[in-house]
């Protein structure tokens, strides 16, 4: 038994390439994860052939007795060609689980053929069953890492988006600035939100910010810390710091947690914060007409 | 040393720029010369400009906070002008929110506000 643990394998890989291929479509039709509707036939044929090309390719040069390592570089082209199908595949609407069902059904094949080969000796039959089975393992354990490292790539640039879209500082008039929060204030958030309003503060030489909540859902003891920071740094800047919007409920809220706002104004609406606002830079809101 | 920080007489106003580059030894003789010449003269107020001041430590903070407090006691109101977002930034995760002093976004804001007494 001189012969190396990835021989039988090899022969079976190349000569047989194309009837474990029509096989392992096979498979997939069986377990229902060839997913014609978003593949045609020839795609699915392609990608499959891509697959096994860099599979048997990985296998040629990258087992070294019965050990292999995904992560080195004889693996890039399986890695490669594998990412590409995933991402594909993915985009289009294929599950984790799916994914991971299509790339363990080149199993049966393999293990079909290698049992037609090696018909006197069932202990290489085992270890040759045994390595494929660590491979393809291997193989469809990297595709669901694919397959989260994606997702996850997608909701950090989503997270990223929303801080930028959620910290809008308007100008409502010359040297008036609002803020208007939405949603929930995390530390991460609301000390984006302060970088964003004292940097405009400086811009455009506001004197009064009104922090408008709102939209803010609950007020716990963090959120009107957070609040009562940016006001404080507001003020250091010399500019004056209107809270508005805050409801009754907030308001009882804030009380029974003991929640000290100082000297900080606060204001129901911002309807009313807006003409306290006006008024500290020497406007008012004049009707005219009797309409 | 690098350069005595000079104190101006702006209308009734002391103005005092605070360099990036003021030591420990510097601004507490700066306090001391504060304190006698608002006494000295009639003064209404006091006004700290720190546009160039990028980096704040608790120790300038307290610094600024007494000063306010002898300005005071010698009946005149220190406005802090000029401060960055960062330097801002900085004092509130101090703590420092120094309630004592008056805030302003720049000179003509603070004189403005001081001719209003």
């Amino acid at each position: 038994m001189a012969q190396s643990a990835t021989a039988n394998i090899l022969t079976v890989l190349d000569t047989d390439f194309k009837g474990i291929i029509e096989e392992w479509l096979g498979t997939q039709v069986k377990e229902g994860v060839k997913r014609s509707d978003l593949f045609s036939d020839a795609e699915s044929r392609a990608q499959n052939r891509e697959l096994l090309k860099a599979f048997s390719k990985g296998i040629r040069d990258g087992v070294t007795g019965e050990d292999f390592d995904l992560d080195d570089d004889q693996w890039d082209d399986l890695r490669a060609v594998l990412a590409d199908v995933s991402r594909e595949r993915v985009s289009r609407g294929v599950t984790p689980t799916e994914m991971a069902t299509f790339v363990l059904a080149l199993k049966a094949p393999l293990f079909k053929r290698l049992e037609a080969l090696e018909t006197s000796d069932h202990s290489v039959l085992i270890r040759d069953v045994m390595l494929v089975t660590r491979l393809v393992d291997a193989f469809a354990i990297y595709t669901n890492e694919i397959f989260i490292n994606e997702r996850e790539q997608i909701i950090d640039r989503q997270r990223q988006e929303m801080l930028e879209l959620s910290t809008p500082v308007v100008e409502l008039w010359d040297r008036v600035l609002t803020l208007p929060l939405i949603g929930t204030l995390d530390s991460a958030r609301a000390q984006e939100v302060m970088e964003n309003l004292l940097q405009t503060i400086l811009e455009r030489q506001a004197e009064v910010v009104i922090m408008d909540i709102t939209g803010v859902g609950t007020v716990d003891t963090q959120v009107a810390q957070h609040l009562l920071r940016a006001a404080a740094a507001v003020r250091l800047m010399g500019a004056e710091c209107i809270i508005s919007g805050i409801s009754p409920m907030i308001a009882q809220t804030m009380v029974q947690l003991g929640i000290d706002v100082g000297t900080v104004s606060t204001r129901s609406s911002i309807r009313t914060a807006l003409s306290d606002a006006l008024l500290t830079v020497g406007y008012v809101i004049k009707k005219t007409g009797d309409q | 040393m690098a350069g005595v920080t000079s104190i101006n007489l702006v209308e009734r106003a002391l103005l005092v720029s605070i360099q990036d580059d003021i030591t420990d030894t510097e601004i507490l003789e700066l306090q001391d010369r504060l304190s006698n010449r608002i006494a000295q003269n009639r003064i209404d107020g006091v006004i700290l400009d720190i546009s160039a001041l990028e980096i704040v430590d608790t120790f300038v903070g307290r610094v600024i906070a007494q000063l306010a407090g002898i300005s005071k006691l010698l009946a005149a109101e220190t406005y802090v002008v000029g401060m960055r977002p960062t330097v801002a930034v900085t004092l509130v995760e101090l703590g420092m929110y120094l309630p004592e002093i008056r805030t302003a976004l720049s000179l003509t804001h603070a004189l403005a506000q001081l001719r209003r007494v």
